[in-house]
């Protein structure tokens, strides 16, 4: 005999009733009526109808959930929505500025960065994280610092050309 | 000013802006009132029967609506032939919830359908199963004498059986001056695109359904759900403009598709149903293998004898077969031939057509073979090539429709710098590491297939192009706008490109690298016509310039239809238009290849991949720190995602030969790396320098546009090039894939 | 994954408060971990209490004695990337940098780095006999596909390893881990703190009910002159360690003064062995010195189908990694094999 996860206990804990989480997304707050089970990326994607940041795994092993929490890139499948009260989150929809886009979206396209396009939002977000933190100075480091964001598609060279140009653009500035 | 043409621009892609600002839609992301939320439950179990599914448990949560299974499916299709695909080998295709009997590990044997994400993946949890489970067998390797010959069906056209056997194989082998033969084992491998697969059916009522499928066939899913549903074609539409990769894996129509409209039609509400990561391992992947090769050749390396025997696992319910052994003889022509091709049924789910499929996988064993003869005949591996260098396709004895692999192997080699290589084995080093140079030869088919395309001129001169195919990130859009725009002599601006949609003209599934040849003739064949029309009342407008003139005396170029011996002349396609009344004019056109002529010729792509490795003497770590592929695939539209795809294609062929493995407890029967943290894809630091050439191929044969195809060439060559590579490095012949770092220590 | 009530703790004392009156309640920090566990229906709580929005725990500051204590609710990547860290304890900083990704070590904290579950195939299948998971019920592993399990400290009940990097090289430093709980603060010797099978496989460590980290305290030696940390694993980043190796070395004249060795994926808990380092002290390194070392560390090894390999790999990782450690400038980004 086998049962499905014979470990859990079958009382429901459905009773805890949704909470107001207010998150400030691409500079605007947000006010969310979530239970605590939910979890930040499906709270962007099917609350607040932000479907930009992708679901690739929901358990932490491909990045393409990669957003900007408090300005440092994190992976919004292993968060709840209820723990980031009053972060400011910033996915890929805020990313362009007033119709403007980035310097790596405009990279990525010059570099044909993706092919599909669905770990694109991830690793965008992930490269802007990277930027900020500064730590990446040559090719291996940056490659080594976005290895968090996995791309099916072997987009890998066009992905590092692109977050290079633009590292070496604000290098310069 | 003259427009320059489109084709051979390395042009950006045209969704460029929706993909990297998250407006890009794909397939589990649109939204309707009221709308459900399914998620699968799986067996636990690898061969049975169900004995109990209680659902009382997960029925009872507030907001659970539905739990389907086999005790309550609705009445749907019975027969195998409802549930049969444009890529549906010979054999009864799996039908979910039919029955109580579980036939592999994983099979969806439920859906939870309840309000909100979170509550379905609860309350699948909720479901208790019970079985009576049965004896099983998933391992190819104790199995082997159970292989047979595949069966033949509809599918099998485009997958030939080997070639038949020539000569006295093993006479002339025995004979051989030279001699290699090796035996060779594949795992099994996963596509895992990064998009869950994932189907949301809005129900629209009176029988109507819009389906947002994650699909490489919007026709394909189409046909299947109106055909087990019993719904009209024209009342099921299947929409899929957006594909989050797809590699092969949504050739066929997944389960999910069946579970969300089944759960739609039923409850009459819109439903969406997304995979979770560890079901993505639970239909279809790259089936494991065993091959064994035996090579001879001459003393001059002139290869008279090839041997190349392959066994494939399959399903106990269909026949998946590849092209596996049927490669060498192409390349090389030796009088002596000896080709097999087996099965063995496994309790498994039937594999299914991964990037290269048969080619990625045979094309190993032959050009390590090549390889290791190279070293045993004391020839260099690139000149041994050269050696068996053939025109022709002595497996058919058929002339190529065009072959530039000699350019490949020579441009290739130069780029890469192939003389600086030391033949010994464990002679170069960098440091700690030994430094290997391997080189393959990579071929694939050209294949095209019939479709149709629909071509619309508007008043505002803008030229709207329809198609049902799909873009899985190849570049489609972009390149079929490329097409189109050129052949009406417009800028790229002027042109629309709508696809992705079952309502648009009929495409087949998009897959195999003939999805350029297949989609651009439809458009060339659907140009033609429209230039046609749009001439022929240019010519019959009353004070226009081209009165009188024939087609052969005008260019459309620059938007407008001018005299070719004088750009003067000339109407614009406006005026055209606005002698049409302002009405549209339309051509549609159903292209088939030419398959009388086609047929006496060989149609393929080759490459010539080159790789350097560096391993870790000590510690066996691999590294592929170089690598240059020469590709002659034809004409190459757009050189920016055409090289794109062959990078793409590369990176798999990395993957392949020293990461990806999909892991199997063969006591369980079961994948137990079900999840991208332990099913290895390559990381960024996993990938080094890569390089793309694209030598001039020019094809009149293959098809009007002379594209041969690229979204499967890139990968074919690298996994032998990098066990070459590692040989040359270590002085290790690794025969399975992936070489792990243990493989060398 | 099932609901829970959720509860957003300001202090430790209310944290501690909230998990002693809620029944099965469970600390959330990072959550990198328990997120994913309970997504996998591995897991469950019917209270969670968020740790992340207490004040005190985050800051690393120098302690007395000179030594420094990293705040338990630190992320993992401030942690690193701190300049006392990074200046005094450079070996800690190479190891957590070689853990996870960059977005997990933005998120994962300090004691949490502390707790993480093995990944073996088997514990997290719900479905197949685990008796970390559900004691009693056997060993999977063992029988099956093995090559990612322990060779050292194993027995019948569980063959299973303990993941992390950062623990790895704090076993090295003999760190101490600062706690909290409803019995009042204690500090527990980073050996004492995770724990091997025995015959209770279901613990990992030996932190009692209710108790929370507060802190890592790290002794005024970071052996910040000589130090490497070298993992191996399936692919060059974003992977568990097949082995991994934690080098501290003391040279003074040319000689060992004092070496420090532990190592990771290898065991249910960061492996040490006083024997090798002993052996080590007064010694010149060289390569056949450290061969020795390694050959006395792994002396209980136990292979098992697929992972025997282990055992010679981890002797050649240890030893290269003693050679790194005369070089730390050689290290590369991934923690991968350099010289």
């Amino acid at each position: 005999m086998n049962t499905n996860f014979p470990d859990i206990p079958a009382s429901p804990k459905t009773t805890f009733s949704a909470r107001p989480v207010t998150l400030r997304i691409n500079g605007n707050p947000v006010e969310l009526n979530v239970l605590p089970w939910v979890s930040l990326l499906d709270a962007l994607r099917e609350y607040a109808g932000l479907t930009g940041t992708k679901k690739g795994c929901d358990h932490g092993q491909c990045g393409a959930c990669t957003v900007l929490c408090d300005g440092e890139r994190i992976l919004s499948c292993l968060t709840l929505a209820v723990m980031k009260e009053g972060s400011e989150i910033t996915t890929i929809e805020g990313v362009a500025q007033d119709g403007e886009l980035h310097p790596l979206q405009k990279a990525f396209i010059e570099h044909d960065a993706f092919q599909c396009g669905y770990c694109t939002p991830g690793q965008i977000c992930s490269a802007i994280g990277l930027l900020r933190e500064g730590k990446a100075e040559t090719r291996d480091e940056v490659k080594e610092l976005m290895s968090g964001n996995l791309c099916r598609c072997g987009a890998n060279t066009n992905i590092i050309d692109a977050i290079m140009d633009v590292k070496n653009l604000s290098a310069h500035e | 000013m003259t427009l320059i043409p489109s084709i051979g621009q390395p042009v950006s892609r045209l969704e460029g802006y929706q993909k990297v600002t998250g407006a890009a839609k794909y397939a589990g992301e649109y939204k309707a009132p009221g709308m459900l939320y399914g998620y699968v439950v799986n067996s636990t179990v690898t061969k049975g029967k169900i004995t109990r599914f209680d659902t009382a448990k997960a029925m009872s949560l507030p907001g659970v609506v539905e739990v389907f299974s086999h005790l309550n499916r609705p009445s749907v299709g019975k027969f195998s032939l409802q549930y049969a695909d444009m890529d549906a080998p010979p054999g009864s295709p799996f039908r979910p919830l039919q029955d109580d009997e579980i036939i592999y590990n994983g099979q969806p044997i439920g859906l939870v359908v309840a309000e909100t994400f979170e509550l379905a993946r609860y309350a699948a949890t909720l479901v208790e199963v019970e079985y009576a489970t049965e004896f099983f067998q998933t391992d190819i390797r104790p199995n082997v004498n159970s292989a047979r010959s595949p069966k033949i069906g509809m599918a099998t056209m485009l997958k030939p059986p080997p070639p038949k056997p020539k000569g006295d194989f093993q006479k002339a082998y025995d004979a051989s001056f030279a001699k290699s033969e090796g035996e060779f084992y594949h795992s099994t491998e996963h596509h895992n695109p990064l998009e869950l697969f994932a189907t949301t059916t809005i129900y629209e009522g009176d029988g109507k359904l819009t389906i947002y499928d994650k699909t490489q066939g919007t026709v394909n899913s189409q046909l299947y759900v109106a055909n087990i549903f019993g719904l009209k074609y024209k009342n099921v539409r299947v929409i899929a403009p957006y594909v989050g990769g797809a590699f092969g894996s949504a050739l066929r129509p997944q389960y999910q598709l069946f579970m969300s409209v089944m759960a739609a039609l039923e409850l009459k509400r819109s439903v969406v149903v997304t995979l979770d990561r560890s079901q993505m391992f639970t239909f279809g992947h790259r089936p494991q293998t065993i091959q064994t090769t035996q090579f001879g050749a001459d003393a001059d390396g002139k290869v008279n004898a090839l041997h190349h025997a392959a066994i494939g696992e399959t399903s106990r319910f269909e026949d998946y077969t590849e092209v596996v052994v049927n490669w060498a003889h192409m390349i090389y022509p030796a009088e002596n031939t000896l080709m097999q091709y087996k099965l063995v049924e496994l309790d498994v789910f039937s594999p299914l057509d991964m990037r290269a499929p048969g080619g990625a996988t045979g094309m190993h064993p032959i050009e390590t073979t090549m390889d290791d003869l190279a070293y045993k005949l004391k020839i260099d591996p690139l000149h041994l090539r050269l050696i068996n260098y053939s025109e022709n396709d002595a497996s058919l004895n058929r002339p190529y429709s065009s072959k530039e692999l000699m350019q490949c192997y020579l441009q290739g080699a130069e780029k890469f710098g192939w003389d600086k290589r030391d033949p010994e084995p464990r002679s170069m080093r960098h440091g700690n590491k030994l430094v290997g140079y391997g080189m393959a030869t990579g071929i694939w088919e050209a294949n095209s297939l019939p479709a149709r395309a629909e071509m619309i001129l508007t008043k505002e001169g803008k030229l709207q192009v329809n198609s049902a195919v799909t873009d899985i990130g190849t570049g489609t859009l972009t390149v079929m706008t490329q097409v189109a725009a050129d052949e009406l002599g417009l800028p790229m601006e002027d042109v629309i490109f709508s696809y992705g949609d079952s309502k648009k003209p009929f495409a087949p599934i998009q897959g195999g690298s003939f999805t350029v040849s297949t989609i651009g003739s439809a458009i060339k064949a659907a140009a033609g016509s429209l230039r046609k029309k749009l001439f022929k009342k240019a010519a019959s407008m009353k004070n226009g310039m081209l009165k009188g003139l024939e087609l052969e005396d005008v260019v459309f170029k620059n938007g407008r239809i001018e005299l070719k011996t004088d750009p003067l002349t000339f109407v614009t396609y406006q005026d055209i238009i606005a002698e049409n009344n302002n009405e549209p004019i339309k051509a549609l056109k159903f292209s088939v290849p030419n398959v009388l002529k086609l047929k006496k010729y060989s149609r393929a792509t080759h490459s010539a991949a080159f790789v350097e490795v560096e391993v870790d003497e000590e510690l066996g770590v691999i590294n592929v720190t170089r690598a240059v592929t020469a590709v002659a695939a034809g004409k190459i539209i757009n050189p920016k995602t055409a090289r794109s795809q062959i990078l793409g294609g590369m990176v798999w062929g990395i993957s392949k030969a020293i990461r990806e493995e999909t892991i199997t407890d063969h006591r369980l029967g079961k994948y137990m790396n079900q999840n991208l943290g332990e099913y290895h894809i390559p990381v960024h630091a996993d990938i080094h320098e890569l390089d793309v050439i694209f030598v001039e191929e020019n094809d009149d044969i293959v098809n009007a546009l002379g594209t041969k195809g690229v979204g499967e060439i890139g990968l074919v060559a690298m996994p032998p090039a990098i066990a070459n590579a590692i040989f040359h490095a270590t002085g290790k012949r690794i025969n399975h894939l992936p070489i792990h770092l243990n493989d060398l220590l | 994954m099932n609901n829970f009530d959720y509860f957003r703790a300001a202090s430790v004392q209310e944290a501690i408060g909230l998990s002693v009156e809620e029944d099965d309640a469970k600390y959330i920090a990072g959550g990198t971990n328990l997120i994913d566990l309970m997504k996998y229906n591995l897991t469950d709580a019917h209270t969670l209490v968020d740790l992340t929005k207490i004040r005190d725990h985050h800051e690393i500051q120098e302690l007395p004695d000179g030594g420094l204590r990293l705040g338990a609710f630190e992320t993992n990547a401030k942690t690193a990337w701190h300049p006392l860290v990074e200046g005094r304890y450079p070996l800690l900083s190479r190891a957590i940098l070689a853990g996870a990704t960059a977005q997990i070590r933005n998120m994962a904290t300090n004691g949490g780095n502390l707790l993480q579950k093995t990944r073996c195939y088997y514990f997290y299948d719900a479905n197949v006999p685990c008796n970390k998971r559900e004691p009693g019920s056997g060993c999977s592993a063992i029988g099956g596909y093995n090559r990612i399990m322990a060779i050292l400290g194993t027995n019948e009940h569980c063959i299973a390893v303990f993941p992390s990097d950062m623990c790895v090289a704090l076993a090295a430093l003999d760190a101490v881990v600062n706690v909290e709980g409803p019995q009042g603060a204690r500090s527990i010797p980073f050996a004492d703190f995770h724990r091997l099978p025995g015959n209770t496989p279901q613990l990992d460590n030996n932190l009692q009910e209710g108790e929370i980290i507060t802190g890592i305290d790290l002794p005024a030696n970071g052996y910040a002159q000589n130090y490497s940390y070298l993992k191996i694993r399936d692919r060059n980043s974003y992977a568990f360690a097949l082995v991994s190796v934690a080098t501290g070395l003391k040279l003074e004249d040319g000689h060992i003064q004092s070496a420090r060795i532990a190592l990771g994926g290898v065991a249910h808990k960061p492996w040490r062995d006083e024997a090798a380092e002993n052996f080590l002290k007064e010694k010149e390194p060289s390569v056949p010195v450290f061969r020795e070392a390694a050959e006395i560390m792994l002396a209980g090894a136990v292979g098992y189908e697929h992972n025997a390999f282990k055992i010679e790999l981890a002797k050649r990782a240890i030893v290269r990694n003693c050679m790194m450690a005369l070089n730390p400038e050689t290290q590369v980004p991934g923690a991968g094999p350099s010289l």
